[in-house]
């Protein structure tokens, strides 16, 4: 930031670069070339040129480990390259860390956000940039704040703490935190993981309405319908190199870029037509309270065997709650639970387990695994007293390495061993080892949340070819999601949460996503 | 310029190295301080081996200090292992102390006796660890904190005991009555103070240690440690296994002080532990929460204590040495942890 006037506040974009129709026509904002990045014998990245034009919004598409996050690193200065350059409108430039990218003009919105949740907005915005003789410059501060705001359409209230705000809220506060840093050229990661639907559009607009005025955009992304609807241009890693370029990705089709991410041809699966049997799920009258989150609110559904029954809604709507009392996590106040006929009568994780229900959360990383251990250990973790791993109080590291080998194989897991640390894992294979620990126990129903958040294309299909496989065997399958798309192609039905409760169930005959949003927003109720 | 940067995998040699690296780190940090008190690093350490390690009567006495170290660093690595910070080693050891006293003054067979003690010292360390950790479990009260604060209520508790109803009738000094002789634990080997106690620390290392990875409570130990919202969703009482997992880490705690009692004093004084309860916390951090690493960083300790006490005499250099030596092991070893998780990059000079 040295040498800059005001503090580091101005902004030092060229809003006068002729931009027209969104087609950039001048020079490089940014341009990375030859890149190459190891870890170990790994190659992370390999020779990878790219660049992005003032007024350009570029995709960076590619699956799970194959390079996006090491790249955009590497430009944000996290890591050195072991060789290539990066030039910065047409001049070398060295990154070492996040200071020099960012006054090289460079902003990074992680996924996970970087605030500090006590400090207001403007307080988030300020910290790091010093005023002038030290002091704090609220009033120049605010005033950026309320320029950025008019150019962009990013208003936010500036004394709101930011532990208040929603997750869309604190992205965009990132993003105005980028700008207002002086960043002209913006990296974003995965910025739609975490967004409903609604919220996406906003964001687009955003980004849409800074690339108008100059800046340019990394849009790093697995949802094709989303870079096909926003980027001028794609370039495609694979296995660390550039495994393809997409100059007009509004006019190619998704599975054409899918191809090119995958290296081969992507199958949608087919839901066959199923008889479906007895009702194995069952809740009557659910309310739940001292719960963080909305609580339940006199919730009643059921899925029978071989069906899956899918819970959309606006992520905040219950959702939560629903899954963790269907797990066990959390006895309901009132209502009655029962799992193949047999009421629950004492709600934990063991005891829903011992009758027949198998359990994917929604956070793998916390809820699901233990990173810092042997994968194996996560995989028996569940049935760690149970008569397959141990005996009399004493484990049987046999049999559980011989039961997470087996499960690594046969869900095609990649990994060094049964005894990796968890932890190493890409996102995919987590979810992978997840779905081996519960379906290697024939559940009779299955209740998983989120279930391909932040995966990739092929272990997204893997995942599902594996619900429909345990659907046509006979389980019933309970899939909380706020991928209407994914949740239309995968379930039998859909009941849509408002508010802590059903607002109503489609069949998936009658469901579109249209109609499906305006029962999320609590608009139209059906029984 | 140079940063840290994450590491993807951790070199399995790492685990053997790092403690032999923060050692020798320590014993450089502290030559300088030697070399302030006027004597020359190479005589002092020279003098502090030979003290400790340098014939098979001074390998005795080691080991003799370093059993209730065995004791209190196996009661901290399972503890730390489920995350329960259990700083209250020293006042379990304490309370470990005063029961086997109690209980060794009671004439009986020998053989019972010792037994009885071992019982006793054992229940009285498990209860006194029950208070933090039930204190965690019911009000969420920081362990750190209440396990800490408790050592000085023990240990004043101890104090009233030896000042009033036990206090030495015919001396008036602040002492327990002795415990029975036929109490006294065996000497192993003629002429030294070799008891059946340290035979016993050195056998409970690996049991521990076959507990923790062999175990399916040592299974839940360590996955509750490592991640209890993980633990719970996958059926784990992890109240329960915190619970089970300080009275085993209070049990070993008192047990130190049934070595001291039986082996070492034969009665409870004020003076009884010279701080053995936190020294378990440097060893355990040195074992890496190992039990069996246990066992190396407890004797190297009671090497460092035994052998400042002759540098002290043949240097001059004060025996407080030992404490820093402690002190700045733990630093050590907690820096050079961070290694384990991150690597030291050189980088350019920025601009």
């Amino acid at each position: 930031m040295a040498g800059r006037p005001e503090g580091g506040i101005a902004l030092p974009f060229a809003v006068s670069r002729i931009v027209s129709e969104g087609v950039p026509l001048s020079a490089p904002l940014i341009e990375m070339r030859g890149i190459t990045k190891s870890f170990g014998a790994v190659k992370a990245n390999e020779a990878v040129d790219l660049s992005v034009a003032p007024g350009e919004i570029l995709g960076l598409l590619g699956e799970n480990g194959a390079g996006k996050t090491t790249l955009m690193n590497v430009l944000f200065g996290a890591y050195a390259p072991d060789a290539g350059e990066i030039l910065v409108e047409g001049r070398p430039v060295a990154i070492h860390n996040s200071a020099d990218a960012l006054a090289a003009g460079i902003g990074m919105v992680h996924q996970h956000f970087h605030l500090a949740p006590r400090l207001t907005v403007l307080e988030n915005l300020l910290i790091g940039i010093a005023g002038k003789s030290g002091r704090i410059d609220r009033a120049g501060g605010l005033a950026r704040l309320k320029e950025i705001g008019r150019q962009h359409g990013l208003g936010l209230d500036p004394d709101l703490p930011v532990s208040v705000l929603s997750v869309g809220e604190q992205q965009r506060l990132e993003i105005i935190k980028a700008l207002f840093r002086g960043a002209k050229l913006l990296i974003l990661d995965e910025p739609t993981a975490v967004l409903a639907p609604s919220e996406v559009d906003g964001l687009f607009a955003a980004l849409r309405s800074m690339a108008g005025q100059g800046l340019g955009i990394i849009f790093i992304s697995h949802k094709l319908n989303e870079v096909r609807a926003l980027t001028h241009r794609c370039v495609v890693l694979r296995h660390g190199k550039v495994a393809g370029r997409v100059d007009h990705p509004a006019s190619t089709t998704s599975a054409e870029m899918a191809k090119l991410m995958c290296g081969h041809e992507i199958v949608p699966p087919t839901r066959e037509a199923s008889t479906p049997g007895a009702a194995v799920l069952t809740l009557d009258g659910i309310s739940t309270s001292g719960h963080a989150g909305t609580p339940l609110r006199d919730v009643s559904l059921f899925v029978r065997a071989g069906q899956i029954l899918g819970i959309a809604g606006v992520s905040g709507n219950g959702q939560r709650a629903l899954a963790d009392v269907i797990s066990g996590m959390l006895p309901p106040q009132a209502g009655t639970m029962a799992i193949a006929g047999k009421t629950v009568a004492q709600f934990s994780p063991r005891e829903l387990q011992a009758l027949g229900l198998g359990r994917i959360p929604e956070d793998r990383m916390t809820t699901g695994l233990v990173t810092n251990l042997p994968l194996a250990d996560s995989m028996v973790l569940p049935r760690i007293g149970t008569e397959a791993f141990s005996r009399k109080g004493l484990l049987d590291p046999a049999a559980i390495r011989a039961f997470a080998e087996a499960q690594i194989k046969a869900y095609d897991i990649r990994c060094p061993g049964p005894m990796v640390r968890a932890g190493a894992l890409s996102g995919g294979n987590l979810q992978k080892a997840l779905l081996a620990r519960e379906l290697a126990f024939d559940p009779k129903v299955l209740i998983v949340s989120q279930p391909t958040r932040g995966l990739d294309i092929g272990a997204a299909r893997f995942i599902h070819e594996k619900f429909l496989a345990m659907r046509a065997k006979g389980c019933g399958i309970i899939v909380i999601g706020e991928d209407l798309e994914e949740l239309l192609m995968l379930c039998d039905r859909i009941a849509v949460m408002y508010e802590g409760r059903i607002a109503g169930t489609l069949s998936s005959a009658d469901a579109s996503v249209a109609r499906l949003g305006l029962m999320m927003t609590g608009a139209e109720g059906h029984a | 310029m140079f940063r840290l940067e994450a590491r993807t995998s951790t070199p399995a040699w790492f685990n053997l190295a790092l403690p032999l690296i923060a050692i020798a780190v320590t014993l450089v940090l502290c030559s300088g301080l030697i070399a302030m008190a006027g004597a020359g690093v190479i005589e002092a350490y020279g003098v502090m081996l030979s003290a400790s390690l340098g014939d098979s009567y001074a390998i005795t006495e080691t080991l003799v200090r370093a059993a209730p170290m065995i004791f209190t660093g196996l009661a901290v690595a399972i503890a730390f292992r489920a995350k329960f910070w259990n700083i209250g080693a020293e006042g379990q050891l304490l309370a470990g102390a005063v029961a086997s006293c109690a209980v060794g003054a009671i004439p009986m067979p020998g053989t019972l006796a010792m037994l009885l003690m071992a019982l006793a010292g054992a229940a009285a360390g498990a209860i006194v660890a029950l208070v933090p950790v039930m204190l965690r479990v019911k009000f969420k009260v920081d362990d750190v904190v209440s396990s800490l604060l408790l050592n000085s209520v023990i240990y004043y508790a101890l104090m009233a005991l030896i000042e009033g109803p036990w206090k030495d009738s015919f001396s008036g000094y602040p002492i327990s009555p002795p415990i029975e002789d036929s109490a006294n634990f065996p000497v192993l080997i003629e002429g030294t103070r070799l008891h059946l106690g340290v035979i016993v620390a050195l056998i409970v290392a690996p049991l521990c240690w076959f507990l923790i990875a062999r175990t399916t409570l040592g299974f839940r130990i360590r996955v509750t440690g490592e991640n209890a919202e993980a633990a719970r969703y996958g059926g784990i009482n992890v109240q329960r296994v915190l619970i089970s997992t300080a009275l085993l880490s209070g049990a070993l705690a008192g047990l130190a002080g049934v070595g001291e009692v039986g082996g070492v004093h034969f009665q409870v004084m004020s003076d009884i532990s010279p701080g053995y309860g936190y020294s378990g916390i440097v060893v355990a951090m040195l074992a890496r929460l190992n039990p069996l690493g246990v066992v190396p960083a407890a004797i190297f300790l009671a090497a460092v204590m035994t052998g400042a006490e002759a540098m002290s005499r043949a240097t001059g250099v004060p025996a407080f040495l030992s404490d820093v030596i402690q002190g700045t092991a733990l630093l050590a070893m907690l820096v050079a942890l961070l290694f384990t998780a991150y690597r030291v990059r050189r980088v350019g000079a920025t601009t």
